[in-house]
């Protein structure tokens, strides 16, 4: 229960704002700023909820570092052939797990709706994010970020950062 | 071409005995996706549905499909493989929901008909009628026999740990369907060892699923769609290569081996090889050569229909297939390893598995294509493509220039649709 977790609100603004501040990142188009919430040797794990639930490794993506995420923005802008869209991220209220000063373990549920050009807007990838946060002197970083999804189907394909 | 018979043809139109120029309506014709259905996934072919270690124990089971029928395959009490269709025999139900998971016996909810795990029907409640005030009210006829009414039953055929079934129990061996060249290739990557899950990755691809063999019958586009193989220098022009077919040239092999020169005339040609560019992270294609290779550092074989079966470098999957519709597949990726890898040789093929599937470096622009080809299909049904590269016949080759394993596959394609 996140009652029982002792954290002050100063620390829960700090770690809300991280999460807005990812949304509007990812839904920015602007692919460099993503690799900049996480810490040099980070995990981010995008990952079907049934893989993640029956214990199998694999993951749809799978970075071990900031620097993976940095060559997959380069994939993305200069590699990957895809049909243009839009992104919006919704995601909800933060769930502390655990906290102390430099350490935050928290969850959110996410939505992200896609929209191509001439298309109307549908629901593309809906899960929830599984994170650790760590206090840096450069702010709030992930050094960890799972986004186990939901969503059987992936529509065709996913090519920019959930 | 013509158009006198306009925009939308009432039968599909080959331009000449060949198959270099294949209809746009052998992609769109809903009529002929259910022929499609019945000649090449529920009649003489053997079709993929799973792997052996997704069922390792007694009463494990794994719900899939046969084309587009829902099949189960189940480890039996006997200790063997068997796949049944997911269709009760009373009330047709399709009794089966969950997707994975281990049984006793299979029972259909709606009427509790129970049935054992190879598929017969054991029990029938109120089959002998229900007692009351001395006479038996109901039950089935006397002649109901339980022998009779059993679950629907496939032909099953495993190899190397690799399940295939078919409703056609007339069918050939599996080892003829897939002929001895093939077979090698099959051998050589399920030979005999253990086999460890890694996991599943699932797409739904708005194309015709016969797009999606012709992919991986096409190395042609690899190194000019697949910017990112040809940047960081895993498929160059230059690498020796063989593309091998069946006798009848439903399945294929494409055999090829990274080229170790330096940069090469051939390679530079295309426009999207970065000399300079490098990996932050070069651990994507940190690439541990494998004894069981024997050579090639990647054979992409597609088995007709139902599978692709993928080696590229450490990164080894089966793609399955799964039609739905004449302009829609789903496309379910299982990766694997092998039950003596190294823990290292497990993190390398995880790592590995970001170049494919639905998000992968290379793989997600093929479903893109896909998606766009059938959509440039269904606006114009009467005209058709142009697969030409290396000539208007299909042979086997030493070299990746050509489109010969598209041109096979619809040579077997017109012989069983028009016969």
């Amino acid at each position: 229960m996140s009652s029982s977790v002792n954290i002050n609100f100063e620390d829960y603004l700090q770690v809300s704002q991280l999460y807005a501040d990812y949304a509007r990142a990812v839904d920015s188009g602007d692919w460099d700023l993503w690799p900049e919430f996480f810490t040099e040797d980070c995990i981010y794990k995008l990952i079907p909820r049934e893989n993640h639930e029956r214990g199998f490794p694999l993951a749809t993506l799978f970075f071990e570092s900031k620097g993976m995420l940095k060559d997959r923005v380069y994939g993305i802008r200069e590699t990957l052939f895809h049909d243009p869209y839009y992104q919006r991220h919704v995601v909800g209220a933060p769930l502390i797990h655990k906290a102390d000063n430099n350490r935050f373990e928290s969850e959110a549920n996410y939505a992200v709706f896609r929209t191509k050009l001439s298309q109307e807007s549908t629901v593309f990838n809906v899960g929830r994010y599984i994170d650790v946060i760590e206090r840096t002197p450069e702010g709030l970083k992930f050094s960890s970020r799972h986004c186990v999804y939901d969503s059987e189907m992936i529509p065709n394909s996913i090519i920019y950062p959930i | 071409m013509s158009t006198s018979t306009g925009t939308f043809p009432v039968k599909v139109h080959w331009e000449s005995e060949g198959t270099s120029r294949i209809p746009f309506m052998a992609y769109t014709d809903p009529d002929q996706h259910k022929k499609e259905l019945e000649r090449f996934f529920y009649t003489k072919h053997w079709n993929y549905v799973g792997l052996e270690a997704e069922i390792p124990n007694t009463g494990d089971f794994k719900r899939t499909v046969v084309g587009e029928r829902s099949v189960i395959m189940v480890r039996d009490a006997d200790g063997g493989v068997s796949v049944v269709e997911n269709v009760c025999a009373h009330r047709g139900m399709q009794f089966c929901r969950e997707r994975h998971g281990n049984k006793k016996e299979f029972v259909c909810p709606y009427h509790q008909w129970s049935y054992t795990l190879k598929g017969d029907l054991q029990g029938v409640p109120f089959r002998r009628g229900v007692k009351q005030d001395g006479k038996i009210n109901g039950g089935m006829p006397s002649d109901f026999q339980t022998a009779d009414n059993g679950l629907n039953k496939l032909k099953v055929a495993t190899r190397g740990g690799v399940v295939f079934a078919s409703f056609d129990h007339e069918i050939e061996s599996f080892e003829d369907f897939l002929g001895p060249v093939i077979l090698g290739y099959f051998d050589r990557l399920f030979d005999g060892r253990k086999l460890k899950i890694l996991g599943y990755n699932r797409q739904r691809i708005p194309g015709n699923w016969k797009l999606m063999q012709e992919n991986i019958k096409d190395p042609y586009h690899p190194g000019l769609l697949h910017t990112w193989f040809v940047t960081f220098g895993l498929w160059r022009a230059d690498n020796k290569s063989e593309l091998k077919m069946d006798a009848r040239h439903r399945h294929a092999a494409m055999i090829s081996t990274r080229g170790q020169s330096g940069k090469a005339d051939q390679v530079t040609q295309v426009s999207s090889f970065k000399e300079s560019m490098e990996l932050n992270d070069p651990r994507f294609l940190d690439i541990v050569p494998e004894p069981w290779w024997g050579g090639p550092t990647a054979v992409m074989m597609t088995l007709f229909p139902s599978v692709i079966l993928q080696q590229q470098v450490n990164s080894v999957s089966t793609r399955h297939i799964q039609p739905d519709g004449h302009g829609s597949f789903d496309f379910v990726w299982t990766h694997f390893g092998f039950e003596d890898d190294a823990e290292e040789m497990t993190q390398r093929r995880l790592r590995q598995a970001n170049l494919f599937g639905p998000a992968g470096f290379v793989s997600a622009d093929d479903g893109e294509v896909i998606e766009f080809s059938q959509q440039g299909f269904e606006q114009k049904p009467y005209h058709r493509t142009l697969a030409e590269l290396g000539g208007r016949t299909a042979e086997d080759t030493d070299h990746m220039v050509t489109e010969t394993l598209i041109r096979g596959m619809y040579q077997y394609w017109r012989e069983v649709m028009e016969a």
